[in-house]
């Protein structure tokens, strides 16, 4: 599904971000990627992401190589990959039903399809009943699940989420990995960035571990093998 | 995996960037209602300007018409050669129309104008004509500009003894007529290039305000075009505002002073006749809602492709 090869990044001649990266997710993984703050976590995600290109190395997601892709095709790439972030962002100025419609209008669903699909995906991050609240009257656990829906109502086929409990607190953080670990079970492959030991620790996913841009270890059931 | 994006939008999503574009303007209220007032007064110039413009060339025409050339032909010219000189000269592109004047005629005129408060002084020329060789073309133009053009061709023309213009008339004419014209046009490119940056600068307003929901557009999967569109449209609106508005403030206008003028002068009626508003909005409508939904639409694409490298 996601195809590393030799990528390095440099932002300014020199200063790389990664280098030399092979990595290899299949279809379906759960993939935690951890590191400390500069190892290259962020630069990876916004890589996969087409945000940034690679300075050199190939990165190939379903067979396509990103650096192919023309700008045109960058929207029709990114609607495969639904995304997650610390700070949520959701449209503040709009209640929980239209942040996830939002996302539907974007991509030019169908308004049938949208008031059939929005309270299905509610419903199964617990929030049917909360659609009508702005996200400043939720707690940042129910922000989060709402970006989760979000990020899950277009079934993308990869879920990519940058420290999804970094403001969240741990039981609020557990439910969050379980909706994550639910669409995995539904056939969504995930990456999660992450810092969140406690997480990692527990759920026995593979974890690959990035230091000064380098990936130094990737272990199936791994652990959370950094001192904070 | 890689799902279809339709490069063309579907309705539905039109009538999203509209609303979007709309709820733009209602946000940015100040920065919309500037945007609309200087297209407005770009429009209501540019109206102005267009309807003195016409009116002028209007009365231009008229008073053309009135400014002959008059062609003398030489002694003993045969009537064969008069008509043949007449028919060479309706044959060219700038002449309006050509009017025989006989001998006779031409004394008629002069006494009617001359002698008109006493016919009996003029019973001594009864039977000697003394305009006897005055037997002439009177040539009027399309185009009071060919006019040198014309009076020095007839000259050369064989048979031609004297060629009367009244060139200063025709100069002064076309002068202050090219003269309007040229001030207009450089007044209109300088407000509509205003317009341009106020309407671009209105959107910017937007596109800052929405930086983060567009930085999420852009990752969820937006075209471009989506992206855009709510700007473009909300560029297009403000020109379509700003166009309507003085239009109608126009036609009140101008119906308004043509009665006025036309009550309180109408001394001057002889001399000025206006075109009815009809004549001058057919072309000035469809004109100023071009220019209010261009500039609308280039402020909109302009900022767009400088601020939003989406």
């Amino acid at each position: 599904m996601i195809q590393l090869e030799n990528v390095s990044k440099e932002y300014t001649p020199g200063n790389p971000a990664v280098t030399g990266i092979d990595l290899h997710i299949e279809k379906g993984e759960f993939v935690f990627i951890i590191g400390n703050s500069g190892a290259g976590k962020t630069t990876l995600f916004k890589l996969l992401l087409k945000e940034l290109d690679p300075t050199s190395g190939t990165i190939r997601v379903a067979g396509r190589d990103l650096s192919q892709l023309k700008r045109r095709d960058i929207p029709a790439y990114r609607r495969n990959i639904g995304v997650v972030f610390q700070d949520f962002r959701l449209l503040k100025d709009r209640n929980v039903y239209e942040n996830i419609a939002f996302a539907q209008r974007v991509v030019e669903t169908p308004y049938r399809r949208i008031r059939r699909e929005v309270p299905q995906i509610l419903s199964t991050v617990g929030l049917a009943e909360k659609y009508l609240s702005k996200p400043g009257e939720l707690s940042g656990g129910e922000q989060q699940r709402v970006a989760i829906a979000r990020a899950l109502v277009n079934k993308p086929d990869i879920l990519m989420a940058d420290e999804p409990t970094g403001n969240l607190d741990p039981q609020n953080a557990w439910e969050i990995m379980k909706l994550l670990e639910q669409a995995n079970e539904d056939g969504t492959t995930i990456v999660v960035v992450t810092h969140n030991r406690e997480i990692v620790d527990a759920m026995k996913k593979r974890v690959i571990t990035l230091e000064n841009g380098v990936v130094v270890s990737d272990v199936e059931e791994g652990g959370y093998i950094y001192e904070d | 995996m890689w799902k279809k994006v339709d490069i063309f939008m579907k309705i539905n999503s039109l009538g999203y960037s509209i609303k979007q574009g709309l709820q733009n303007i209602v946000r940015n209220k100040f920065f919309s209602l500037a945007s609309i007032a200087t297209m407005i007064v770009c429009v209501l110039l540019f109206g102005t300007f267009y309807a003195i413009i016409v009116n002028f060339d209007h009365m231009v025409k008229n008073a053309e018409e009135g400014v002959a050339i008059t062609v003398f032909f030489e002694k003993d010219l045969s009537d064969e050669q008069i008509t043949m000189i007449g028919d060479q000269i309706r044959s060219k592109e700038e002449v309006a129309d050509v009017v025989y004047v006989s001998a006779e005629e031409a004394w008629e005129t002069y006494k009617n104008q001359y002698f008109a408060e006493d016919p009996s002084l003029a019973d001594g020329f009864k039977e000697d004509n003394p305009l006897a060789d005055s037997a002439n073309y009177q040539v009027y133009m399309k185009d009071v500009e060919k006019q040198q053009q014309l009076v020095d061709e007839l000259r050369a023309t064989e048979g031609v003894r004297k060629v009367n213009s009244n060139q200063v008339a025709a100069d002064t004419l076309s002068d202050f007529n090219r003269l309007l014209s040229y001030v207009t046009v450089g007044l209109i490119i300088l407000l509509l290039a205003v317009a341009v940056f106020l309407i671009g600068n209105t959107i910017n307003v937007g596109i800052t305000v929405r930086r983060e929901e567009i930085g999420i557009m852009k990752l969820i999967g937006a075209t471009d075009m989506f992206v855009k569109a709510p700007f473009v449209f909300e560029g297009v609106i403000i020109g379509l505002a700003g166009a309507i508005i003085p239009l109608i403030l126009l036609y009140v206008l101008y119906s308004q002073v043509v009665r006025f003028v036309m009550e309180k002068f109408q001394l001057l009626t002889g001399i000025i006749s206006f075109l009815p508003a009809g004549e001058v909005f057919r072309v000035l409508v469809p004109v100023s809602i071009c220019i209010g939904v261009g500039i609308g639409l280039i402020g909109g694409l302009f900022t767009t492709h400088k601020h939003l490298k989406v």
